[in-house]
This record gives C-alpha cells, structure tokens and sequence, in this order.
C-alpha cells in the first residue's frame, strides 16, 4: 500500500481521525495550561468535537470503505458519529458544574472523554472484527480511570476496579470470540466471514457458533444484558455522577453499534441459531432490570437498573435480525430508540448532579421529596424524562417502544412483545413514584446553582417534548441509517 | 507438525482456566492474571490458526491483542496500587461498599 492510499483513508475516516488527533493535541496542551485556568480545557474540548459533528454531517449520504475493508463511512456511522460527539458535548457540559461543585476539577477529565468518543465512533465505523475488538478497548479504558476520577473516594475507586476487571474479563471472551471466528473462517473481516460460509468453506461449523456465542457474551458485558449486568449498579453508582451519565448511553450505543453491524450484516447470513439465545437474554434482561428497579431506595441505583431494563428492550429489537427484510426495521427501530433514551438519561442525570452533594447526600429517593414547590422546573423535567422512560403514551419513549414492539410483531415474537408490554407497566410504579415523591410530600431539597446542569436538564426536556410531536424526520433519518451490505 | 487440533485445544483449556480464575479466586492480582491468561489463550488460537492457513494476519492480531493486554495492566495495575493503599488489602471479598 502506498502512503497516498492511507492518506486517503485517513480522509475517509476524517471525523473520527480528527477527533483522535485532537484529543492527542489536548494531551500535550494540557500540560501547558495553568492549573487555575479552568475553562480552557473543556473549552478546546467542546470545539473538537463540534468540528467532529461538523465534519460528520458533510459526509451525510456518503459511503466508502477506509483501509481496506476494515472500516466504513455509511449512512450508519454518520448517524452514530454524530449521536456520540453530541453525547460528548452533553458530556462536557455535565461534567463542567459538576467536577466543580464536587471539588474535582482536573483537566485530564476533558481529554480521556474525548478518547472514549473516538473509540464509539469506531466501534460504529468497523467492518473487521479485530478493530471492533481495537474500538471496544478505545473506549473502556478512558471510561474505567474516568469512573475512578473521584479518588481516593473509596466508592469510586471500587467502582473503577470492578468495572475494569469485568470489562477486562469480557474483553477475553470477545477477543477468543474472534480468535475461534478467525479458526473457523481464515478471516476477521465481516465481508470475508460472509464470503467464507457462503463459499461453503468453513473449518468447523461449530467452531463458528461457539465463538459468536463468545462475542455475544463479550458485547453483553458491554451492554449490561442480564445475566452479564452483575457489575452495572455498582459502578454507575461508585463512578461520579457526570461519567455514569456519559456511560450510561455512550457504552451502551456503541455495543448496539457493533452488535447491530455483526447481526444484521453479517450474520443473517450465516444462521439464525442464536435466535432463541437473544429471546431468552432480552426477557430475562427487561424483566430482571425493572423487578429489581422497585427495591432500589438510591436513585442512582435505580436509574442503573432502569438502565439495564433499557437494554433489554433494545435487545428485543435485536431478536427478529436473521429475518429477510426485516433488518432495515431493526435498525431503524434500536436507533431511533437510542436517541430517545439518549434524551431521557442526559436529563435525568442532571436532575441527579443538581440535587447530589459532596457528601454523598442528596441521593436518596426521599431527597426528592418537595422539589416540585422548590424547585418547579426541575421537577417538570423529571417529570417528562420519568414519563418517557416509563414509555407513558404520548411521550417519545411511548413512540421509540412503539416501534420496537412493532418491530419485534413484524418477527412474530408475539410473547416476546408481551413480556416488554407487562415488565414497562412495571417500571411505571418506581418511575412514577419518583413523580409522586417529588410533587406529593413535603421537604426540603437542597439544590446546587449550577447553570449548565440546569440549561441540560431543560434542552433534553423540549428535546423529549419536541420530538414527542415531530420525531418523523428524526425517524426518517434512522431509516436511512443504512449499513453497507456485503 | 502436530495438527491445528491439539494447539486450539490447549489454548481452550487455558481460556477455561482463566476464566474460572476470574470467578473463583479472591485476590485482585491473581484474578488480574487470569484475566491475562484469557487473552493469551486467545493469542495462541491466532497463531495456530494464521500457521494453519498459512496467513499473516492472524500473527499480526497478536501484536494488537499485546498492545491492549499492556494498555490495559498499565491502567489496572494503577487502580490497584490505588486500592491498596487505601486500604491495606486486594481481597475483593473486602470491596463491597456498596451493596442493594
């Protein structure tokens, strides 16, 4: 290969090489900006990644492969580009009020979040397994020292640790995952795994099944689909508050990236064995999630199981992918759903940074009592994100599992829809009692002034609101989404 | 030459060796170490397979599994020193602060 041709791919690429290149730029000036000056930072970093959705957008419509195959630019990693450099902002913005009000301002925060977007970027961009595998690792490693950013609080650093071995020990199982597809198939890209099991030439069919079994595993983890969830509660409540939140969606996305571009592109065609495996892990994700949801009196306990419940729902989409024709829905459904659910946890999370204080007060569900008369916009956000969440009709996250049930339907999972049905009435009760607590006792919250929780909280609401009314573009956009087929 | 077999076989036993490692061993190093054996099982099914059909890439993929494995004990390492020194022990059986 000459170098213009990797010169080229590194424009093909260009959003994601950037973001990566700034943020190795940002390594280096961190070490010349002043301590005292605080805004620099997360200044330089909001830049990057506006840049980043700048250079996302221009390539709307377009689609190439980048370095030989192993990467793509399609109608898909656009519109993942653009949620995780959106998530990244949301993410600075968070963490600006709240590193300050919990005496944790360092400058190195602004630069690992920068590293961990590229890695979801990638991960939504990758065609071969190993780099799936490479943009796996991009992204956790930031996100485990970030979870360990509130130290030498004990609770952090246990979140940090138990998050790094779990990742680490998924880490193994995609990582043999591939190395058995690799046996199986002489390939990692999915373009030649696809070509391998048409051409008949596998080494060993059930080599094959054992090692996307593995990957599944591997990508579960990541996701925090039940029985691989065990480390979630934990760490969403050990790390601090402005990482969970950021984790919370951008971790979850990128392993629905990798899983969507593997099941839909490349394994349909290969079998529909892992059917039933997905049917069992969604069920018992979506109910195991929203029971366990009810007992939790810690509100970032709870949003943690909440968000494992979430995960089971975008799993159930996930579960009609070896269907002709279906696959387009598929996607369209978990993408448009991720955006919704983006909305509904940014916001909810900045309810909680308002509210929490340095000494891990303010955390209790019973700290809510009297915030609707104290504070009565904060508590109209909560309100709308716990409604979404619950799916309560007319709200968007009505209209995203509105699509997702569809979808499922449309795979003749009728049971499987049923469960979701049932298992959302039960998250109603813990959402809602939110609300009833916020509104219906009496107390006195203590909130922090912080103006860029506040202004997040209040765009994710009109944002939840607005697309309630108008999410037919957003939905289109979704459906457009393609992925490259092979 | 030994057929691919007995090599996929072995490092299949190492992964499995790793992986109870992780969920029966109760210090933080150890676990770590198995953790490093799951890798390294999966590096040797790269390699045997890359000999098998004759390909470079799979020896390449060790390269990146060694360079994250490295990335990934810098990083680990770290939190642990962290931990032990706080509080004076790497059983994970003591790291339950929070619980529910």
């Amino acid at each position: 290969m000459t170098l213009n041709t990797l010169g080229s791919d590194f424009v093909i690429l260009l959003p994601l090489t950037f973001l990566l290149g700034w943020a190795s730029l940002l390594l280096l000036v961190d070490l010349f900006v002043p301590q005292e000056r605080q805004d620099t930072m997360p200044l330089l970093a909001v830049l990057g990644l506006v840049a980043t959705i700048v250079l996302s957008i221009m390539q709307a419509g377009q689609s190439a492969w980048a370095f030989q195959g192993m990467a793509v630019v399609d109608g898909f990693s656009t519109f993942f580009n653009v949620l995780f450099a959106i998530s990244g902002l949301v993410g600075v913005a968070l963490a600006y009020d709240y590193l300050r009000q919990m005496d944790l301002a360092r400058n190195t925060y602004y630069t690992l979040l920068l590293f961990s977007v590229g890695g979801m970027m990638l991960m939504s961009a990758a065609t071969d397994l190993i780099v799936i595998f490479l943009a796996l690792e991009l992204l956790s490693i930031p996100l485990y020292v970030l979870s360990g950013f509130a130290r030498p609080k004990g609770e952090s650093e246990e979140a940090a640790l138990k998050y790094f071995l779990l990742g680490a020990f998924a880490s193994g199982f995609l990582v043999y995952g591939i190395a058995l597809v690799f046996g199986a198939t002489g390939t990692t890209s999915l373009a030649g795994v696809v070509q391998a099991v048409h051409g008949g030439a596998l080494l060993n069919p059930m080599l094959f099944i054992i090692g996307a079994a593995l990957m599944l595993i591997g990508l579960g983890f990541k996701v925090a689909v039940v029985p691989f969830h065990m480390w979630t509660p934990d760490v969403y409540q050990g790390a601090p508050t402005a990482v969970t939140a950021f984790m919370a969606l951008g971790a979850k996305a990128a392993g629905f990236a990798a899983l969507l571009r593997i099941f839909l592109t490349a394994f349909p065609q290969v079998s529909a064995d892992l059917t039933p495996v997905l049917w069992v892990l969604a069920a018992l994700t979506m109910f195991l999630g929203n029971v366990v949801a009810i007992a939790q009196r810690n509100i970032k306990r709870m949003l943690a199981y909440s968000s494992i419940a979430h995960a089971g729902y975008l799993l159930m989409a996930l579960v009609p992918y070896g269907q002709q024709g279906l696959s387009g829905d598929v996607s369209a459904s978990l993408l448009f759903y991720l955006v919704a659910y983006a909305l509904s946890n940014f916001g909810a999370w900045a309810v909680v940074m308002v509210l929490e204080r340095q000494d891990d007060q303010g955390l209790g569900l019973d700290d809510y009592a009297g915030l609707g008369s104290k504070s009565p916009f904060l508590a109209a956000c909560m309100t709308v994100f716990m409604l979404s969440f619950a799916g309560v009709p007319p709200t968007l996250g009505f209209v995203g599992k509105f699509y997702l049930f569809r979808t499922v339907l449309q795979g003749g999972f009728v049971w499987l829809a049923i469960i979701g049905v049932l298992t959302s009435l039960i998250s109603a009760y813990y959402y809602l009692r939110v609300v009833v607590i916020m509104y219906m006792r009496d107390g006195d919250p203590q909130t922090h002034p912080a103006p860029w929780l506040r202004w997040t909280a209040g765009v994710m609401a009109a944002g939840v609101v607005a697309l309630t009314f108008f999410g037919g573009p957003l939905f289109n956009w979704a459906s457009q989404a393609l992925l490259t087929a092979f | 030459m030994l057929p691919v077999t007995y090599y996929v076989a072995l490092s299949a036993i190492l992964f499995i060796l790793g992986a109870v490692g992780v969920l029966i061993r109760r210090n933080l190093i150890v676990i770590f170490m198995s953790v490093e054996l799951m890798l390294n099982a999966a590096n040797l099914a790269f390699v045997a397979f890359a000999r098998y059909y004759q390909s470079m890439s799979g020896q390449v993929f060790v390269f990146f599994v060694m360079a994250v494995a490295a990335a990934e004990v810098a990083v680990g390492l770290s939190l642990i020193v962290a931990i032990y020194r706080a509080r004076h022990t790497i059983n994970v059986d003591d790291l339950s602060e929070m619980k529910g």
